[in-house]
């Protein structure tokens, strides 16, 4: 009760000061997720009259079996993209966050993507897979001639790789800085003890970035919901519908087909599937909090 | 806060990517919200519409136009949502068909038939059979701004002649080059499957060579069971043929026609055919000068298929492009446009700027302007063939309601990819037939 006591008899500020962003967070979050569930109940082409559809929309959504190949690919998409980004950035991170020169150098150029607009990295990309202008014309070599982006099997991977590279660099800001922030003291210690850099690295290194996992995995799972700009540009959701993430499959529904009602429908299951990954991911996050410096 | 976040960062991702692709082509300019405004293609004939409103614009600077060009793919959803948010430019560029239907029914577009009415110099000029395409219920609400666009052949005379081959004149012809390109290491033919489309003109072809026109005509009015008519299953086992041969270029499900790349496998003579429509000339003219002066760029009609009921003079492909005008606009922003089309479009500039840009206006009595522009045969092959075709079929997609087209491409795309048979590709598409 001793906590109580203390909140009470605090000056702190007024909860009428949060008004103004609960207000903006009202009109521009809840009113138009509360108009995009609406919207989910009724047929509407973009341009003509709306007409009401009740849970028509919803049952055609779950009946179809696109809606899952879309989810079970964003799945995909996610899962790989955090196997192969975070060992990525976070070797990168530790690597760049020691001083030098060379290290700075190199720094500055794996940052570069961060630069660079998602529909700029797409095209960039396309150009240099297409399989008859592209890498293998200006290298001269046959074997960089797949068909990257054309074949169903191998497209997924690619986007993987795009994607990846377009993020690490964030990624790896995010575990530089947390490399920064590990007192030194730790490693002194460890090397008086005669730990050897594996030993430093798994054992004060890797324990001390536990917060910085977390937070670059929560960005990096729940923005791979997200990915669609990159997606569209490369590939369209081809070939076929190899790479039609839900992202996707909710835009070509709503603008190519033009059924607002049905593109609504995934609008929402997005928006649940992603409230449900970062609320279970605060959870784990949250499990077994202690201070930074636990188990130094 | 994540909410919102989510659904605003999808939403921003959307409108970013359109922006992106779509200023990426689109001129500076000033606001939309000044005067009248017009949006149209890249590519094609856009140096005609782009020197057309240059001029206009100097001779009228009180009711200056201000013109913006995008890429075909990203232009359809980008003028779709524009019409919808009732934001649309005055002059929308647009196809006929399917897509004018549901703006005309969404009271989205002025109907100029009383304008015509009193000024048929509006009119008068262009071939009835194009101006149809642009007609609703007998009212006209939008008309032609370019060439006819018959979809042609296109090969590489140089490819050809490499080794020793003849253009295709029947579907067989075209089977038995397919070994003897590869062989030689090139691609037999080019085609930008990301973009979709372009694959939609081998079914068209195919099923008209096959079944005559009635075969989509049944589509289009509705019919059940239409997608299962014989002609589409025999057109489709033909392209999956085709595909399974080895006919199409490496990765052609990765290119995408707005770039252009299907036209330039043509001219560096990595592939030796593109079927595609006329507007690829001008393409080709404005990135390989060289290659239609030296006369290496052949073309030729769609090969026949035997057995096949439809008449071989059949084409397919847009009667031309169109202009209508948006019924959102001011008065005085109609009238500029109404204004324009009257005077500054489809006038003697007009025509020649598109003559000698490659593209043949839907314009009657033009024949003996033809003899004036470097390539009086492409010319007049495209008059003749358009102007005495017993059909001309408008694309698929556009003659279509943009739903149906939309399932339309998906499962065509598949056929190609031989992710489904021809057999499901008919149950598929009949299910998108309405009531």
């Amino acid at each position: 009760m001793k906590t109580g006591a203390v909140e009470t008899g605090r000056t702190g500020p007024h909860p009428v000061m949060a008004a103004p962003a609960l207000a903006f967070f009202a009109v521009f979050a809840l009113v138009p997720l509360g108009g995009v569930v609406v919207l989910s109940m009724l047929n509407w082409d973009g341009i003509g009259a709306m007409t009401w559809a009740g849970l028509a929309n919803w049952a055609s959504a779950l009946r179809d079996p696109g809606t899952y190949h879309a989810l079970w690919l964003s799945v995909q998409v996610m899962v790989l993209s955090w196997l192969v980004q975070t060992p990525i950035s976070l070797l990168l991170g530790v690597l760049v966050a020691a001083r030098g020169r060379y290290r700075a150098v190199l720094g500055v150029l794996y940052f570069l993507p961060m630069l660079l607009s998602s529909a700029a990295i797409a095209i960039a990309f396309k150009a240099l897979l297409d399989p008859n202008f592209g890498m293998s014309l200006a290298f001269g070599a046959e074997w960089l001639s797949q068909d990257w982006l054309g074949g169903a099997d191998l497209a997924l991977y690619v986007v993987v790789f795009v994607i990846a590279w377009q993020f690490v660099p964030f990624h790896t800001l995010l575990y530089q800085a947390g490399v920064r922030q590990i007192p030194r003291s730790l490693y002194e210690a460890a090397e008086i003890d005669g730990a050897g850099r594996m030993r430093q690295f798994l054992h004060i290194t890797l324990p001390q970035l536990r917060y910085t996992i977390i937070t670059s995995s929560t960005l990096m799972l729940v923005g791979s919901l997200t990915y669609f700009d990159l997606v569209y540009v490369l590939t369209a959701g081809g070939p076929g519908e190899a790479t039609r993430i839900l992202p996707l499959d909710m835009y070509l529904h709503g603008f190519s087909a033009n059924q607002m009602g049905l593109a609504s429908v995934l609008a929402v299951i997005l928006v649940g599937a992603g409230l449900a990954l970062a609320l279970g991911l605060s959870k784990l996050a949250s499990f077994g909090r202690g201070s930074q410096l636990e188990g130094a | 806060m994540r909410l919102g976040n989510r659904r605003s960062a999808l939403l921003a991702g959307a409108v970013t990517v359109l922006l992106t692709l779509v200023t990426a082509c689109g001129t500076s300019g000033p606001g939309a919200n000044s005067g009248a405004s017009a949006w149209a293609l890249t590519g094609g004939d856009e140096q005609t519409i782009r020197t057309s409103f240059e001029s206009w614009n100097e001779g009228h600077p009180d009711s200056a136009i201000n013109v913006e060009f995008f890429a075909n793919d990203a232009y359809k959803q980008k003028i779709r949502t524009a019409i919808g948010a009732n934001d649309a430019p005055t002059l929308i560029f647009g196809w006929g068909g399917g897509t004018l239907k549901e703006w005309v029914a969404g009271g989205k577009v002025a109907d100029l038939s009383a304008e015509i009415d009193k000024s048929p110099q509006l009119v008068d000029k262009f071939l009835p059979s194009v101006l149809e395409t642009g007609k609703v219920e007998g009212k006209t609400y939008a008309l032609p701004n370019n060439g006819m666009q018959p979809v042609l052949l296109y090969y590489n005379k140089d490819v050809f002649a490499k080794v020793g081959a003849e253009p295709p004149r029947t579907w067989q012809d075209l089977m038995a080059l397919v070994p003897k390109f590869k062989q030689a290491g090139i691609a037999p033919l080019a085609i930008g499957g990301q973009s979709k489309w372009p694959q939609l003109m081998w079914e068209e072809y195919l099923v008209d060579r096959i079944g005559g026109p009635e075969v989509f005509n049944a589509i289009a009015a509705n019919e059940p069971g239409a997608w299962s008519h014989p002609a589409i299953k025999q057109a489709n086992r033909m392209i999956q043929e085709l595909v399974a041969a080895g006919g199409f270029v490496k990765g052609f499900n990765s290119i995408a026609s707005d770039s252009a790349a299907d036209s330039a496998l043509l001219y560096t003579g990595k592939a030796a055919m593109l079927l595609m429509g006329s507007w690829a000339y001008p393409t080709i003219k404005e990135s390989a000068p060289d290659f239609i002066a030296e006369g290496k760029l052949g073309y030729t009609t769609f090969p026949t298929v035997e057995g096949g009921k439809g008449d071989p003079a059949n084409i397919v492909g847009n009667p031309a492009n169109f202009w209508a005008v948006s019924a959102q606009a001011s008065d005085e922003d109609k009238r500029v446009a109404l204004e324009y089309l009257s005077n500054g479009m489809m006038n003697d500039a007009y025509v020649d700027t598109l003559l000698s840009g490659g593209s043949v206006p839907p314009v009657a009595g033009i024949e003996d302007k033809f003899a004036g522009t470097d390539e009086p045969e492409y010319l007049s092959f495209v008059y003749e063939l358009a102007s005495d075709a017993p059909s001309f079929q408008l694309s698929w997609d556009q003659a279509l309601s943009p739903k149906q087209a939309d399932a339309l491409l998906n499962n065509l795309e598949r056929l190609f990819l031989n992710e489904i048979t021809p057999e499901q590709f008919s149950a598929n598409m009949d299910k998108t037939i309405e009531r």
